[in-house]
């Protein structure tokens, strides 16, 4: 019996780690950049795969987080302009890349219990036409846990 | 006097042509002078700030003379720009030799002094690198810096009085070991693309 739950166990850590699939939407290398300071704002990004009709990802909803916003990036000569929208287009048979300096869900005032190390945080995506999808973004670490910087640069 | 005046332009032309053959000749010579044209015509900044660092002591450009200076503005609830440039620094700073990092100070500015506090700006920078320094100030004091670097921001309003965003521009400014601005470096590298930049840049 405990080596089934065991299997059970496995099959659904597996899961995890695969794309969320929901019919024709599929979203992969989802990442979450948490805040520094406890209570800031955190960004998510991922890959829309869209193998149906053109979609759009129409709102976002975490309840690690404050509030949540579809965002978007204008450029206007040296200045960076972070702007609400109210959808992000996944064309037919495409893909929609959210990414840093362009698109991502934004997480305002993310709760810090919920984007400790190794976390994932579970984010609801609803599209237009394929409805609602459940992921959970594993939370990444910031750079210098990354690179295990200690002491002052020019260490390595 | 005619005479004079002839010679000297005859001289000036011959030198001209001179130039001309040279760069034409040295195409990274005459890349080298366009961009030395390029930071002539750049505007003059005064780079001079007092600001707050994250002990809570007063500081000044003149902290940081004798070594270049690589200032940044933004603010710790910036989702995006602030930590993707930060991050970029950060590696930036991974790649260069030891002995061109240490001629390198960078300095992130707050543009948010009602939320930054000059202690969340010491958690915030370390965050990315030790090597970067975090300042801000009373709100007078963050004006004063946005002006003389002419650097633009605007609060965005957001879902709650206290879930505001922050328009800003997005440049790393290179002040020289004396003090003087020398030039705005996009941030829209690479680490190693900054880093060769940077090398290039502070020889």
């Amino acid at each position: 019996m405990k080596r089934f739950l065991g299997a059970v166990g496995a099959v659904i850590l597996g899961m995890a780690a695969l794309p969320a699939l929901a019919g024709e939407i599929e979203i992969g290398n989802a990442t979450l950049r948490p805040p520094v300071v406890a209570g800031g704002n955190g960004a998510a990004f991922f890959t829309i795969t869209n193998h149906g009709p053109a979609d759009r990802l129409i709102a976002a909803a975490a309840t690690a987080a404050r509030s949540v916003e579809l965002h978007t990036h204008i450029r206007d000569g040296d200045v960076l302009r972070m702007r609400k929208v109210d959808a992000i287009a996944v064309p037919a048979q495409g893909q929609a890349e959210l990414k840093p300096g362009g698109d991502h869900v934004m997480l305002f005032g993310l709760d810090p219990a919920a984007t400790g190390p190794g976390a994932h945080v579970p984010l609801t995506l609803t599209f237009e036409r394929a409805g609602d999808i459940q992921i959970e973004v594993p939370v990444a670490a910031l750079p210098a846990a990354a690179s295990g910087h200690h002491g002052a640069h020019g260490d390595q | 006097m005619i005479n004079n005046t002839v010679k000297a332009a005859g001289l000036i032309a011959v030198l001209a042509v001179l130039l001309i053959l040279v760069a034409a000749l040295n195409p990274g010579l005459s890349e080298r002078i366009s961009q030395g044209l390029a930071l002539v015509t750049s505007p003059r900044l005064d780079t001079g700030f007092t600001l707050t660092d994250p002990t809570g002591k007063t500081v000044t450009d003149r902290d940081y003379r004798g070594r270049y200076m690589l200032v940044f503005f933004g603010y710790t609830f910036c989702p995006d720009v602030c930590p993707t440039t930060l991050t970029v620094l950060a590696g930036a700073l991974d790649h260069l030799d030891a002995a061109t990092a240490a001629k390198i100070v960078p300095v992130f500015v707050s543009l948010d002094p009602e939320r930054d506090s000059p202690a969340v700006m010491g958690q915030y920078v370390a965050a990315f690198s030790p090597a970067i320094v975090g300042l801000t100030g009373s709100a007078d004091a963050i004006a004063q810096v946005k002006k003389s670097y002419r650097v633009y921001s605007a609060k965005v309003e957001g879902s709650a009085p206290d879930l505001y965003t922050i328009d800003h521009s997005a440049l790393l400014y290179l002040i020289g070991p004396d003090g003087r601005f020398r030039a705005t470096i996009d941030p829209g590298h690479s680490a190693a693309g900054l880093a060769a930049e940077l090398s290039r840049a502070v020889q």
